[in-house]
């Protein structure tokens, strides 16, 4: 508090702090990958985007306040959007600038499509509905190999073109200036750029007159329609912005992999993306983005518990799913208890000046 | 000036599915008038407010408002007219601080500088919001939560507010309170309907009142006849 505060009142050290930021996440692979091994390269660009399928969750469940719990749909329109027209399946090879704003369209569209008839519903039936749709994406893409074959089915869409910038693949190994740039890091930097941009969307958006729309909404729907807001158009609005950032997260997502399959999109997905909402923070851009780094990243490095009691123990006690579940468990119930906001709320500074005011 | 009223209703009937909750109600408000309409819970009350401000359909009937035929029209429309309603049970949004409360008040306006004004206005009428404006709604107290209410809404100019059981569940004096605003803001030039419970006190501020019961106006007449009549007496003041 003190420092956080001392840094906001002195230009130039919070100008060395953001230059101090910078460098860390331009610098973060090579050292990810010099002290981890690279496996852990391509973990951080998963957390990276999820942290865009978290951002844009968070306009629809923590700014709208819409209780969308089959949101990983939009993912999967994005990333078969792209596969379907850059990979074999159909000999289309288009390149990404194209794909991407059309995935993000299809997406919006997808979005409407999804608020439209739900504009009167809210929560638990909401979830239900949505809940739904998402399965109901996930089991189209599943059946439309028959009878004509779109989707290729379970087997999923393979050798999906990677992304070309100027003729130059980033699925390949680069050399620039003497560094050497793998296919991990070149796809580090796009999505770190997406990730970058969604944040800075998403802190405009939560500041504008949108923006605070949709959290009067959130609120009270009848007193945010009596202010004069248009409360069905801002809602499908919400659907759409969630929308597009899932669909461009997709895109990236079909292009990193090279492969993508209905099981990548499952209902387990959608409520992955909502605890990373919610347990960093519903509404709170920089919770959001916590939440969706811690929970890409720990359930990972639980994969080292198995090896790690082998070595202690001679032999492994808990097999390291069984403790991802368990622990998982454990983090929601203490988080319920503890910390019912997500660890970095909104507005915890004004929480603590209304304790000062004695209310 | 062309209409005598500023708004005229005619024969409003809303329903909610099968359910006719107002059956028919006529009345009218004049430029600048304290009118209030009061009637038992279930008389329908809240639903024809809801019917005025544009949040509710009608089922059939018409309204008028400044002379121009506004039936049907949402909320949008109306509170751009100057049309607007302080929600029964104050309806502010806790997760929003006072200040964007009142923002959201101004949210169809974009005259920058008068809406500055505006908040001055506001923190002079209500100083307790002054004193709170970076406090999260939702930590007022029930009082302080109606005058935030009351200030939202005239954060957008209204020519018309009409409020909606002002007094509902709040202390004797914090009421006294309230309705000293709904006259000063009365003498802003505001005109002003209001339903209550609370019929005593709404009739002494009021110089005109309607009695609802079961969907319809059983009575309208001055303030003052309502409280010497013999059946409002008995049926809302407890004698």
């Amino acid at each position: 508090m003190n420092l956080s505060a001392k840094v906001s009142g002195n230009p130039q050290l919070r100008w060395a702090l953001w230059a101090a930021i910078a460098l860390l996440l331009l610098t973060l692979p090579f050292a990810t990958e010099a002290l981890f091994g690279r496996s852990w390269v391509r973990i951080i660009d998963i957390a990276l985007l999820f942290v865009m399928l978290a951002l844009g969750l968070n306009i629809v469940v923590g700014f709208a306040g819409l209780l969308d719990l089959g949101y990983i749909a939009f993912f999967a329109v994005g990333a078969y959007g792209y596969a379907l027209l850059a990979s074999p399946q159909f000999a289309v090879h288009w390149p990404f600038y194209v794909l991407l704003p059309l995935g993000a369209a299809a997406a919006a569209v997808f979005g409407i499509l999804l608020g439209a008839p739900t504009l009167r519903l809210r929560g638990d039936y909401l979830a239900i509905v949505t809940l739904g749709f998402g399965e109901i994406i996930r089991v189209l893409l599943n059946n439309l190999n028959r009878p004509v074959n779109i989707t290729n089915g379970p087997r999923g869409i393979t050798l999906i073109d990677p992304i070309q910038l100027g003729g130059v693949s980033l699925a390949q190994t680069h050399e620039i200036a003497g560094i050497t740039l793998p296919a991990v890091h070149n796809y580090y930097y796009v999505f770190l750029f997406c990730a970058v941009l969604t944040i800075a969307i998403s802190l405009r958006l939560q500041h504008s007159r949108i923006g605070r729309a949709w959290m009067a909404i959130r609120d009270d729907e009848l007193a945010a329609s009596a202010m004069g807001i248009h409360t069905r158009n801002l809602k499908l609005l919400a659907f759409a912005m969630g929308a597009t950032f899932g669909g461009v997260a997709g895109g990236l997502f079909a292009s990193f992999q090279g492969f993508v399959s209905p099981a990548s999109f499952h209902l387990i997905d959608s409520i992955m993306v909502l605890s990373m909402v919610v347990l960093g923070g519903m509404g709170n851009v920089a919770g959001v983005v916590l939440g969706a780094v811690l929970l890409t990243v720990l359930p990972e490095a639980l994969r080292y518990i198995g090896p790690l009691q082998q070595r202690l123990l001679g032999e492994v006690l808990i097999d390291p799913a069984d403790l991802r579940m368990l622990l998982f468990g454990l983090a929601l119930v203490l988080m319920m208890l503890l910390r019912p906001e997500g660890l970095w709320p909104v507005r915890r500074r004004s929480a603590k000046a209304e304790a000062a005011h004695g209310r | 000036m062309s209409a005598p009223y500023l708004l005229e209703v005619c024969g409003l009937e809303v329903a909610y599915g099968g359910i006719r909750a107002v059956q028919g109600v006529d009345l009218a408000v004049a430029s600048g008038e304290i009118v209030a309409l009061i009637g038992a819970n279930g008389a329908g009350k809240t639903t024809t407010l809801k019917a005025l401000s544009g949040l509710l359909p009608p089922k059939s009937g018409s309204l008028r408002y400044e002379g121009a035929d506004v039936t049907g029209k949402p909320a949008y429309h109306l509170v751009r007219k100057g049309l607007s309603l302080v929600p029964e049970g104050r309806g502010v949004f806790p997760r929003l601080t006072v200040a964007e409360n009142l923002a959201m008040g101004a949210y169809i306006r974009n005259d920058r500088h008068e809406i500055r004004r505006d908040f001055d206005r506001v923190y002079a009428l209500f100083a307790r919001l002054a004193e709170r404006r970076e406090q999260l709604a939702g930590t007022l107290s029930g009082g302080e939560q109606q005058m935030l209410a009351i200030g939202r809404a005239m954060m957008s100019r209204p020519k018309l507010l009409l409020l909606d059981e002002p007094s509902m569940g709040l202390a004797p004096l914090m009421v006294q309170k309230i309705f000293e605003t709904v006259r000063a803001i009365a003498a802003e030039g505001v005109t002003l309907l209001l339903v209550e419970q609370n019929a005593k006190l709404a009739l002494e501020t009021c110089s005109r009142g309607y009695v609802m019961e079961s969907g319809r106006v059983v009575l309208a007449d001055s303030a003052a006849a309502l409280l010497a009549s013999p059946q409002v007496r008995r049926a809302y003041l407890g004698e």
